[in-house]
């Protein structure tokens, strides 16, 4: 039966009975129950009998004690929006649609065509803002935060696929890439791959009146010019928002939800709802791109797991396995298992023929053929043949060793064989899948396959796995927002931690705020915080300490550190590290800061209305970016938007006599905070656009000064007499440079510490064991930073929780007597692991080793060996394949 | 004559070619049958002597992926 291909957006079909896309987990097949006419056929012709066709919705009853809700978004569905050509004409696509179309395993796959006549389309736009920043027509007046970024992802991509050279347009108000690192990637579309950024809110999407295909936009320019532009394609980028069925959801749980329907969370409290004891994470908790949501995920498990750490592990069960036999003395018995995967294999690869084949190769005393070998049966099955056939290798030649490999290796230890006596043939994935139309010569390469196996499973030793004990204390370096909860998180979990500031005192750079955008007291919760962190029994605080030197390995880190004004040295083990170190705001060199008293930093201007109010003001000027998105500094610092405008209302709501002029590049309202944009409007602040290329002036005057600026909307240049300018300076990270060579932690350009993947793993860092929250990450606003602190302590405890680390036993050896400290391994490894020892000769620390063995192969004394993947190992498949050739 | 068949030897890295490898077959992309893969836990594991022995033993070609 066919259906529409949901993933792929409809774009293509699909079988009533299918995979939901390649990468799915598991993957394996479902019945799409309204596609499915009912008529049983499948269950008769499943081999495996994993079909129960009468198989009902059961309910279950789970005892728990937190809950975490990531139900995640839908995009917003633009059909309704009539103006956009969407749903009438082909070459209106929405973002998710486009990525189908670029995706490989897309309906295209992965030529970039237009659906209207699957053609590569010359000119696209992408028109943004769709179901976002429009409280008009669609009632989400909220920023989706994502939009932005993945527009421009897709129009780099676009121009990649593309054959010829494509014009990429965006239409866009602002642009919104304020992630880490994101506004180098928007200069990058922009200055050197031509991606064209045009500020203009398209009205209407209008098909051209002949039969092409294209589309016209019609906008006004900012400087009020019409123009008519035509385009092959057109892309809406789609908002975020909350479906029904998580509004029900939230509804039967009791949750209180905001008035776009996130839920409702605190800036201190992040990822607690409105009822203790339930969490959110991802964009039920606001629009939010993967890094955070990653981030809140992990923030989210570790605010779950701190009420019931006591309980941890009294539901684990161990399995208890046989003692390991001697197998070194003994003749070679390999046994050969052959699966069929169903029809996987079978269908193609005569698997009766290679089992026979398996049985006359050398070494080998038993070959059989398996329906599925994974399955518990064949497991059984195959446990009972390994002790009978007292068989010492075993080589299963089924799927890929990437996914199948663990199962049957528990399978040889449940059996007492070690478990490194064992390799793969992989007939499925790089056999019979991909030489479907080829029986034959699949066959004869599944042979072939299963005689490399077997060769090298009869070059195999066992290999010893190291346990190393991990030591429960950790390390927490900086006392801020960030540090402090960081250390609660670990401490309300149950582990020591040592908390070591610089500072006489805690709080960092939040001792300098006072209220959020929300209104929440940040004085109050910070002085909550530091007397939660000074009473824990668990946390030890140290501070005016600096760290000297650091040493170890995940899980046994050494940490040597001065404290106190007297130095007094002290030596701390721990199994982990955060890192918290934070940052500042940048002191201007610009627009006279430091030369006229009326020029202040926002922080400076928030302290002023603090003491003293905004009646004294008539007239507030703004500048944006100050020291951010510049040559010096390429990045955005993503609050300052936000302080802004925090400022600007607190002066219209006090004094609303008074005038705010804030000069903008880019007004960065990220999510829910595109509100408190639209209250500064409605107050009267006023907002202008400014560009790198003309900057605001500012010129002294007797009582205040003066800023001269461009109104690219009125075409004119203005001037405006103020008596407070202030500066809108970004964030800078705390100079760690001694600290970053102490620790041997890489840093970006400017200076904040690098996690080990931007996306999947935010708050890890390369070096295992070692983590990075806060605004040592990048700039944040304090519930971000919050919830990061938050996930280092999650994922930290992910390893402390372990009562010891089980080593991979594939790691690089060196043989001593052979080594001739030539340092080539040294400069070869990526992870700079091997060092010269005490005896003058390299050493490799089985615990930092990655098992890559690029030293192996480097090392010209042939001194190092990489186990499991020795020399002869890997010679032995190539001779075996071979064999028959010359 | 029978048509040419190459002999290739393949060494993919485990973290990324292999896993390419086996992306293929889940999307049932079909090509020769060929390539003969062996894994590696990088393809800088990939020993110069590997690739010399192949060729020796009279593979037709050597495919080093990573």
């Amino acid at each position: 039966m066919t259906a529409v291909d949901v993933y792929n957006k409809g774009l293509q079909d699909r079988k009533a009975a299918y995979i939901d896309y390649p990468q799915a987990i598991p993957l394996s097949f479902t019945i799409d129950q309204e596609a499915c006419i009912g008529c049983g056929l499948c269950e008769k012709m499943c081999l495996a009998g994993a079909i129960t066709y009468e198989d009902q919705e059961r309910s279950t009853d789970l005892d728990v004690g937190s809950i975490v809700l990531c139900p995640g978004s839908q995009e917003f569905d633009p059909k309704d929006l009539d103006y956009l050509s969407y749903g009438t004409h082909p070459n209106v696509v929405t973002s998710a649609e486009f990525e189908r179309i670029l995706s490989a395993s897309g309906p295209y796959f992965g030529n970039l065509t237009r659906p209207f006549d699957r053609q590569e389309p010359k000119k696209v736009a992408w028109l943004q803002c769709v179901g976002s920043r429009d409280l008009n027509r669609t009632g989400n007046g909220y920023c989706s935060s994502v939009c932005c970024m993945y527009a421009v992802k897709e129009a780099m991509i676009a121009k990649e696929h593309a054959h010829s050279d494509m014009d990429c347009a965006i239409f866009n108000m602002d642009v919104r890439t304020f992630g880490k690192d994101f506004e180098k990637y928007y200069n990058r579309a922009k200055d050197q791959e031509g991606v064209r950024f045009i500020k203009a809110r398209i009205h209407s999407v209008i098909p051209v009146a002949d039969d092409s295909g294209d589309l016209a936009l019609r906008y006004f320019t900012e400087s009020g010019e019409l123009k008519e532009e035509i385009f092959d394609m057109v892309v809406l980028s789609v908002g975020l928002q909350i479906q029904e069925s998580t509004i029900d959801l939230a509804h039967k749980l009791g949750l209180e939800l905001n008035h776009y329907n996130f839920a409702k969370t605190g800036t201190f409290s992040p990822v607690e709802t409105s009822r203790p004891g339930i969490y959110a994470s991802g964009v039920f908790q606001g629009p939010k791109d993967i890094p955070e949501s990653v981030v809140e995920a992990s923030a989210a498990a570790c605010a779950a797991g701190a009420p019931l750490a006591a309980a941890r592990h009294t539901c684990t069960q161990s399995v208890e396995l046989p003692e390991e036999q001697d197998v070194s003395d003994e003749e070679l018995r390999i046994g050969v298992f052959v699966c069929n995967c169903g029809i996987n294999i079978g269908g193609v690869v005569n698997t009766k023929e290679v089992t026979e084949y398996a049985e006359s190769l050398p070494g080998v005393a038993y070959a059989g053929i398996n329906l599925f070998t994974c399955s518990e049966d064949a497991q059984n099955n195959m446990k009972e043949i390994i002790k009978d056939q007292k068989l010492n290798r075993v080589v299963v030649a089924s799927c890929s060793p990437k996914t199948h490999e663990p199962i049957f290796m528990d399978t040889l230890e449940a059996c007492g064989l070690n478990k490194y006596l064992f390799e793969m043939a992989n007939i499925r994935n790089q056999d019979s899948w991909v030489h479907a139309g080829n029986p034959e010569a699949a066959t004869q390469k599944a042979k072939e396959l299963v005689h490399m196996a077997v060769s090298r499973s009869a070059t195999l030793s066992p290999l010893h796995e190291k346990q190393i004990p991990v030591n429960e204390r950790s390390l927490v370096v900086g006392g801020g927002v960030a540090g402090m909860t960081a250390a609660l998180g670990l401490a309300d979990q149950g582990y020591e931690c040592v908390l070591v500031e610089k500072e006489a005192g805690l709080g960092g750079l939040a001792n300098k705020l006072h209220k959020t955008i929300d209104g929440t007291d940040v004085q109050a919760a910070l002085q909550d915080l530091i007397l939660r962190v000074e009473e824990h029994p668990k946390v030890q605080l140290l501070t005016q300490t600096i760290i000297t030197d650091f040493r170890g390995f995940k899980g046994n880190f050494t940490t040597e550190v001065l404290v106190g004004p007297e130095m007094t040295s002290r030596k701390i083990e721990h199994g982990v590290i955060i890192l918290a170190t934070g940052a500042n705001e940048y002191q201007p060199r610009e627009f006279l800061y430091g030369q006229n008293d009326r020029v202040l930093t926002q922080m400076e201007l928030t302290k002023q209305l603090e003491a003293r109010g905004a009646k004294d003001i008539n007239n507030a000027v703004m500048i944006q970016c100050v020291g951010s998105r510049n040559e010096e500094h390429p990045n955005c610092s993503r609050i300052c938007c936000q302080s802004a405008v925090k400022n600007a209302i607190h002066i219209k709501e006090e004094n609303p006599e008074a005038n705010v002029y804030i000069l903008y590049r880019d007004i960065r309202m990220y999510g829910l905070l595109e509100d408190y944009y639209t209250r500064a409007r409605s107050l009267g602040v006023l907002f202008f656009r400014y560009s790198l290329d003309d900057m605001p002036v500012v010129n002294e005057m007797e009582n205040g000064v003066s800023v001269e600026f461009n109104d690219p909307v009125l075409g004119r240049r203005l001037s405006v007499d103020c008596d407070c300018l202030a500066l809108s300076a970004g964030m800078r990270a705390t100079n760690t440079d001694d600290l970053a060579s102490v620790l041997k932690a890489p840093r970006s350009d400017d200076g904040h510490f690098l996690e080990a993947h931007v996306k999947l793993r935010p708050v890890e860092m390369s070096t295992e064991g070692m983590y990075v929250c806060g605004t040592a990450h990048s700039p944040r606003l304090l519930n971000e930073t919050t919830a990061q602190a938050k996930a280092a302590a999650s994922r930290a405890t992910a390893l402390l929780s372990q009562p010891y680390l089980t080593l991979s036993a594939v790691t690089a050896e060196v043989d001593p007597d052979k080594c001739a400290s030539c340092l080539i391994c040294v400069r070869s490894c990526p992870h700079s692991v091997p060092r010269i020892n005490q005896d003058g000769v390299s050493e490799i620390d089985a615990a930092l080793c990655h098992g890559c063995g690029i030293c192996a192969s480097e090392c010209p004394a042939k001194a190092i060996k990489l186990n499991w993947y020795e020399d002869t190992q890997i010679m032995s498949k190539i001779d075996a394949l071979l064999e028959e050739v010359v | 004559m029978a048509e040419f068949e190459p002999k290739i030897v393949a060494f993919l890295c485990n973290w990324c070619a292999y896993a390419g490898a086996d992306l293929a077959g889940v999307s049932r992309l079909q090509y020769p049958s060929n390539l003969r893969p062996v894994r590696v836990m990088c393809s800088g594991r990939v020993d110069p002597v590997f690739i010399i022995e192949a060729f020796e033993n009279g593979a037709d070609g050597v495919l080093v992926s990573g």
